[in-house]
């Protein structure tokens, strides 16, 4: 049995999911490779033959490939995925724009967001908003899919690297064209691959008080996410919301701040190793979840919580 | 320019819903149907391009039983000139709705397809995607934002990390993200409006769409419970939980 994975990378280093599409890859074959899609990609290919598992990474390197659009993504990994049992990628926005586009073109129903893996053709995945596990048998003798990277710890990194090789790339579709991009800037760690997240929500009151955990998140190394409802109110970008509409994270240190802890929010943290949940609000839903729950007026906690850090 | 936005009847999002006793399946007896909410997007964001003048006729399609009528009359009230319903009992797995909307999309010959990034029942955020690989398309997944040009549609993406946009060759398939735009309630004189709107019922096997299984549901279940932990009453303890207990920091 063998498995391709296609990484996930910004053309300079490879995002840590594929470490964890290793460990979901390795729980079904022995071979597991890594398809290295892009323009200039020597040192993506390099880091991804080194993580522990990987026995061959493939490169397919031209310049249409350099934004990874997905039109020009499928047609090369369509080309090599009849060598394979399984074709893997995490599903963050990039893997779920890809994956189901690879499928279609190989004629399979893909499977998404898969969270546990059951036996070689029988997987779980959330459904109705994580309301329910449904427990799904692909009938398909190639099976597509996207794996819910917190699922999966990452796999650790080896001594000795997995031959790299190169594929010819897919003639270029030219239907689609790369225009822009706008990505938050940041020191921090990225909200899904941090050890620590430190959130808030409405009980902040406005966008300047989310200082008070940038500072705790600066002792403890934290990404800074946010609710819906903080997001909502326009205290953050939206790209900081962790939830089922916006990240899935588990890290092992989630502090929750001035969140009450709607179902749409704890759908997005529920698996983190460690939750804590400082509110006011004694009957507030979060502290049902959390491990440690902390009812205090944020505004005097928080600050003191940072200055014990220090 | 035609706008064809296929739609999805499914259980309404303020609906908490559970596992049958037996795990079959979903308890889905008595419950609200809706739009899909990510469908209503999609709908709104046609409707509104017809009222710029950037489009000419908004086309809605259903595929399902006769009950996701009322889906596309709620749609053709938001302002849908006309709707399409595929009905068939077969196994409705995103490929094959793929495959179903494909059969549309060539007798309708639209300028745009834009639809929901995922159904909240089955979360699988596939449809738009493989209709776009069908077809040859360009694919414009997760739309914030989409401004029609001669040619081409301009699609900002909502990616991780930020903000991504393409300019897409049209015909184009557009899938939408939450913060799109707020479809609108539908007023009562275009609930009436809509019951006379011209609606189409076609079967799947007529199109000539075979519905094979590809996947087979073996059970479903809560998701596990986390339990809660305890309450500490400072600061102070609270650190020393982390520190000696947890052992997180």
């Amino acid at each position: 049995m063998s498995v391709l994975i296609i990484a996930e990378h910004d053309g300079k280093s490879l995002k840590n999911s594929v470490s964890q599409c290793v460990t979901a890859a390795r729980a079904l074959a022995d071979e597991v490779h890594v398809l290295v899609c892009g323009e200039g990609v020597t040192e993506v290919a390099s880091a991804a033959a080194t993580i522990d598992g990987v026995t061959r990474v493939l490169t397919a390197d031209a310049s249409h490939y350099a934004h990874q659009l997905a039109e020009e993504v499928a047609p090369v990994v369509t080309s090599l995925a009849k060598d394979y049992q399984y074709v893997l990628a995490a599903a963050t926005t990039t893997g779920k724009n890809l994956i189901p586009r690879v499928a279609a073109l190989l004629d399979v129903q893909p499977l998404s967001d898969v969270m546990a893996i059951e036996s070689a053709d029988t997987f779980k995945r959330p459904v109705y908003a994580g309301n329910v596990i449904a427990t799904v048998k692909s009938l398909e003798s190639l099976k597509v899919m996207t794996v819910r990277t917190t699922a999966f710890d990452a796999a650790g990194v080896s001594d000795t690297a997995a031959p790299v090789d190169t594929v010819d790339a897919a003639a270029p579709v030219n239907i689609s064209q790369f225009v822009g991009e706008e990505l938050a800037k940041s020191d921090r760690p990225e909200l899904t691959a941090a050890r620590v997240v430190v959130s808030g929500g409405r009980g902040l009151q406005n966008g300047e008080n989310f200082q008070l955990l940038y500072d705790l998140a600066d002792k403890l190394d934290a990404a800074v996410g946010a609710s819906r409802a903080a997001v909502d109110a326009g205290y953050v970008p939206n790209d900081m919301q962790v939830g089922q509409t916006g990240k899935i994270v588990a890290p092992d240190l989630y502090i929750a701040v001035g969140i009450s802890g709607a179902i749409q929010h704890l759908a997005g943290m529920k698996d983190s190793r460690v939750i804590v949940a400082i509110n006011k609000d004694e009957d507030a839903p979060i502290f049902q979840i959390a491990d440690y729950g902390l009812v205090a007026d944020l505004f005097d906690a928080v600050p003191a919580l940072t200055q014990q850090l220090s | 320019m035609k706008i064809l936005v296929p739609i999805k009847r499914v259980v309404d999002y303020n609906v908490k819903v559970r596992p049958l006793d037996d795990g079959s399946d979903v308890d889905l007896r008595n419950v609200k149907m809706s739009v899909n909410p990510f469908c209503e997007i999609a709908v709104e964001e046609a409707v509104r391009l017809k009222e710029s003048g950037a489009a000419s006729e908004v086309v809605v399609v259903s595929i399902g039983d006769g009950k996701a009528q009322e889906q596309i009359r709620a749609a053709m009230a938001m302002g849908a000139d006309r709707g399409i319903l595929i009905e068939s009992d077969g196994a409705l797995e995103p490929i094959n709705v793929a495959k179903c909307l494909k059969a549309v999309y060539e007798k309708e010959q639209p300028g745009l397809v834009i639809m929901g990034k995922q159904s909240i029942d089955g979360d699988n955020n596939q449809t738009g995607q493989m209709l776009a690989a069908l077809l040859g398309l360009a694919q414009g997944t997760f739309a914030s934002k989409v401004e029609v040009e001669e040619g081409h549609v301009a699609v900002t993406r909502e990616i991780d990390g930020g903000l991504q946009t393409l300019r897409l060759n049209t015909p184009a398939i557009i899938t939408t993200d939450l913060r799109l735009n707020e479809p609108r309630f539908a007023s009562l004189p275009n609930i009436m409006k809509a019951k006379k709107k011209p609606l189409e019922t076609l079967s799947a096997e007529a199109l000539g769409v075979e519905l094979r299984k590809r996947t087979e549901v073996v059970s479903v279940s809560p998701p596990p419970q986390r339990q809660g932990g305890i309450k500490v009453a400072s600061v102070e303890e609270l650190v020393a939980k982390l520190k000696e207990e947890a052992k997180v920091i």
